[in-house]
């Protein structure tokens, strides 16, 4: 291990964040050299943190040179261990107050039509992502991470696991391409992960790889988890990868990667990867998990995103990935029932029901008869409608009212 | 008036300081000025007559009317130009002013000390003038003093103590005779050798001439100035000539770039799209949204997307308002183009189709601080608004808030038409609650500029508070499903996302007062100071 050592960001197009570099002394005890665009609010307190956390680990000569932005606590927390780890080696961890721990854990099938990726080095983003209400939020620590800065990620998605407001979405966390993205694991799964999406997943072991890690690291965790296929032969493995493990909730597709892997151009029609968005949602189903579909890449194009998702609810997929907020509410009204489905699952449902009490064999609504598989997708409307609020529990009462105009 | 008193060390322009009604230490004396500290905020009533000017007469000017002599410094000179007056200025040209700065050039070269500026605002581009404040060529600014002017200030390295005012408060200050102008430049796109002069047309157009109005009729001489001289009559005569001593042409007024932006533009931030989308929601649940009601947004990113989602809310209901107070922008102008809002009612236009709307369409007019905002008139348009979108600096547990200085203690923004937006039927301020690691929610301001009693609702990203006091809002958004919460909560949930800030250390040296709209003074902003 060398002298000196930094992580963070700074620059002027920099906010909420900082670059700390450290430089190991002789002698001279700790010297703080702070520039912050909050000194007169926080001066005091930033220096303190510094002082406490290289006590903490137990660095007792040194040069600290760090150039705040506006970091958040926590953020300027992950800077300074991502700094002092190149030059320590110790197993000791600085962690944040832990502010997450209101928020219920998650299950295997709460919806997931939004999740919003954030890069995982880039914290000015992650601030208020919750306020745009995804259904999950995405730390990345993968594609949108660069190569020289995956080592600090990781302390900052640590970090933010655990303090930042993810104001009720699903906490998410996209590691690195195995064999090296297991190594991401130690520095989530103890902080409150949710689920864990594995990255060009192209086969059952690789699940199975991570579930053990899981489970190596924390016995008692129940994290879920989420492959992405990103190449033709993990969709010829899809259904395998599907049922590879009891965590393995959702499923998704990765069509950039995809589509480079056959050669082939993306386009906005998407011919190109009908068969193997298919033959993922048939997986999927087959399985019993959740089909979720890849990002839209344009996010100023929000007609090109309506009919995306329209195209993907019709192939069966479930929800979408989402690379901007603006993305989020488009996503989530394409894959919600609309009213004239609600009304209709609603008689549907009515008319089962009056059926079943009057031990009718045959179930009609008007001139049609109704079977099973469509009582079963009404079925599953009026729940998707019921979990999104759209309809009141007791809809069957005001379905009862009928002459509503 | 508290009798409570306390004397403070003194500089030459300070004097004891005393307890105002909103419990702010505030001096008695400024600038050898008497000052009367605020009372309420219906609280103070004055006496006595208004400002006039000397009386003038047609013997005294050109038979023909022409009035143009050949240069700025020949007519400053003509004006009478010399140690201590009161030179004021209009902020029509915005950053792209090139006049404010000359006519100081011209002062220097004449060796002319003491002067007072007196802008209805002021810019970066001002930055010209910090030699001349520093060499006593200008005394002290009286008027907004924005990014490196209000840091100069800060620092305590004004001659005098700068006076902040709202523009209604401008425009009262001038007619009661606070401030006397002794010769006052206006700059107009459009005039004619007589002073007739407006802004609609002309390289330098800005659409109107409204923040010189009160200068135009009160100080003891008038310069128009323009880069677009046409015979006369220049029409329509937003300024009348009539109250003008001198005119002279110029090449250039401003930087047409800096003047206006050829856009707007609605902010891409989606939090801040949120917050605009969350204050529009709000009006629709309050009822705020309905057939003939009036709004006021500003023309910042966030304010501009309020009006873009009242715009599809009316759309929705099928309504239209009756007007809208401007800072007029393309956004507003396309609605009155399409016939969601019968008038606007422009205090200044942000871009050029504001101009071109101004100058083509008669349901586009143009008003003035004492049309729009002026306290000491029988009424103002101000209290006729139903719901006006502004912002702050910081916002208090008392809904009190701060536009002049940041949680630094740094003055770095004018009050502008803010303080007399106040008196609108509802006053809601979408802010972050926090900029940075900035809580914008304090338990007290840093400086105070908007007693909370006139504040409705704070709207953040992370919860919408709503004034005590407000009880009818309070019930009428009680079952809207929007995130409703106290201030409290929100300031707790930035205390905790951002940690306790410090506060900022200030000297004892008050280097600014502000003003209220009826010419008391409200609070001071202080030298800030040196950490320990």
């Amino acid at each position: 291990m060398g002298n000196t050592a930094s992580a963070g960001n700074s620059g002027p197009k920099i906010r909420s964040d900082c670059r700390i570099s450290l430089e190991l002394t002789a002698s001279g005890g700790m010297e703080i050299n702070l520039s912050s665009k909050v000194i007169s609010m926080y001066g005091n307190s930033i220096r303190q943190l510094v002082e406490d956390m290289l006590d903490y680990f137990g660095i007792k000569n040194v040069r600290v040179n760090l150039d705040d932005k506006g970091a958040l606590p926590f953020v300027l927390m992950a800077r300074l261990e991502a700094a002092v780890k190149q030059l320590v080696k110790t197993e000791r961890v600085f962690l944040p107050e832990e502010k997450n721990n209101h928020q219920e854990p998650s299950s295997p099938d709460r919806f997931r039509f939004t999740r919003l990726y954030l890069p995982g080095n880039s914290p000015a983003l992650m601030l208020n992502a919750g306020i745009h209400q995804p259904d999950g939020l995405i730390l990345d620590l993968e594609d949108s991470v660069a190569q020289d800065k995956k080592y600090e990620a990781r302390y900052l998605v640590r970090n933010a696991l655990r303090s930042l407001d993810f104001m009720g979405a699903e906490k998410m966390v996209r590691i690195n391409q195995l064999p090296g993205g297991l190594k991401d694991l130690e520095h989530i799964v103890p902080y409150g992960v949710d689920l864990i999406l594995i990255p060009k997943c192209e086969g059952p072991e690789q699940v199975l790889a991570v579930e053990k890690e899981i489970k190596r690291i924390r016995k008692d965790a129940r994290i879920l988890l989420m492959p992405i296929i990103e190449s033709a032969l993990g969709i010829e493995r899809a259904f395998d990868v599907a049922v590879a493990s009891q965590d393995v909730v959702a499923m998704t597709i990765g069509l950039e990667d995809y589509t480079a892997d056959l050669g082939v151009k993306r386009t906005p029609g998407a011919k190109e990867s009908f068969y193997a968005r298919s033959r993922l949602v048939n997986a999927c189903k087959a399985a019993g998990i959740q089909a979720i579909d890849s990002v839209f890449s344009d996010v100023a194009d929000m007609d090109g995103l309506k009919n995306a998702v329209q195209a993907s609810r019709s192939l069966g997929f479930d929800g979408m990935g989402c690379i901007h907020p603006r993305q989020i509410k488009y996503i989530k009204e394409g894959f919600l029932p609309d009213k004239d489905e609600m009304e209709k699952a609603k008689k549907i449902i009515m008319a089962y029901e009056d059926a079943q009490k009057s031990g009718l064999g045959v179930v009609s609504l008007g001139t049609k008869m109704i079977d099973a598989p469509v009582v079963k997708r009404a079925e599953r409307i009026i729940k998707l409608a019921l979990g999104q609020g759209l309809l009141p529990k007791d809809w069957r009462n005001e379905q009862g009212s009928h002459h509503e105009a | 008036m508290s009798k409570e008193v306390i004397m403070k060390l003194k500089k030459e322009t300070m004097s004891e300081l005393v307890k105002n009604e909103a419990g702010r230490w505030v001096p008695v004396e400024v600038n050898g000025q008497t000052q009367i500290p605020f009372k309420g905020v219906a609280a103070y009533k004055p006496r006595g007559k208004k400002f006039g000017p000397a009386v003038s007469s047609c013997a005294d000017y050109p038979a023909d009317g022409n009035k143009q002599v050949d240069s700025l410094r020949t007519a400053l000179v003509k004006a009478g130009l010399r140690d201590g007056l009161c030179i004021s200025t209009h902020h029509h040209f915005r950053n792209g002013d090139l006049l404010a700065n000359q006519i100081f050039d011209i002062a220097k070269e004449l060796g002319v000390k003491d002067l007072v500026w007196f802008p209805s605002a002021s810019f970066p581009c001002h930055e010209h003038l910090i030699p001349y404040l520093e060499d006593g060529t200008i005394h002290h600014i009286e008027g907004s003093m924005n990014g490196p002017l209000g840091r100069f200030a800060s620092e305590g390295k004004m001659k005098g103590v700068g006076i902040l005012r709202s523009h209604g408060g401008r425009y009262q200050a001038v007619q009661d005779g606070e401030v006397k102008i002794d010769i006052a430049v206006i700059g107009a796109a459009c005039a004619d050798s007589f002073g007739n002069a407006n802004g609609l047309y002309g390289s330098s157009a800005t659409g109107l001439l409204g923040f010189a109005l009160a200068d135009s009729q009160y100080a003891e001489k008038v310069i128009v100035v323009t880069d677009n001289r046409v015979p006369f009559p220049c029409v329509p005569w937003q300024i009348q000539g009539n109250y003008v001593d001198f005119t002279v042409q110029v090449d250039k007024l401003g930087d047409p770039e800096k003047i206006i932006s050829g856009t707007t533009r609605i902010t891409k931030s989606p939090d801040r799209l949120y917050m605009a989308e969350l204050t529009a929601r709000f009006c629709e649940a309050a009822g705020i949204i309905k057939d003939g009601f009036s709004f006021q947004t500003g023309a910042g990113g966030t304010s501009l997307a309020v009006s873009e989602y009242f715009r599809e809310i009316m759309q929705e209901k099928g309504i239209k308002a009756r007007f809208a107070r401007g800072g007029s922008n393309k956004y507003l102008v396309s609605m009155l183009e399409e016939g969601l809002i019968d008038y606007i009612l422009d205090g200044q236009t942000f871009d050029l189709e504001g101009v071109r709307s101004m100058s083509e369409n008669p349901s586009h007019v143009w008003t003035s601080p004492f049309t729009s905002y002026n306290y000491h008139g029988k009424g103002n348009f101000a209290g006729m608004v139903d719901v006006v979108i502004l912002g702050a600096t910081e916002i208090d547990l008392n809904f009190n808030a701060n536009v002049v200085t940041h949680s630094d203690g740094y003055l770095l923004h004018g009050i502008g038409g803010w303080q007399n937006c106040l008196f609108s039927k509802t006053v809601i301020l979408p802010v972050p609650l926090f900029r940075d690691r900035i809580p914008v929610i304090v338990d007290e301001v840093t400086t105070l500029c908007g007693p909370g009693e006139l504040i409705d609702v704070v709207v953040t990203e992370r919860g919408i508070a709503i004034n005590p006091l407000r009880k009818d809002l309070l019930d009428a958004v009680k079952n809207s499903g929007l995130p409703v919460k106290t201030i409290q909560e929100l300031k707790e949930m930035a205390d905790q996302i951002c940690g306790v800030p410090e506060k900022p250390v200030f000297d004892d040296q008050i280097i600014a007062l502000v003003k209220w709209v009826d010419g008391t003074v409200l609070d001071v902003v202080r030298k800030v100071g040196e950490k320990p």
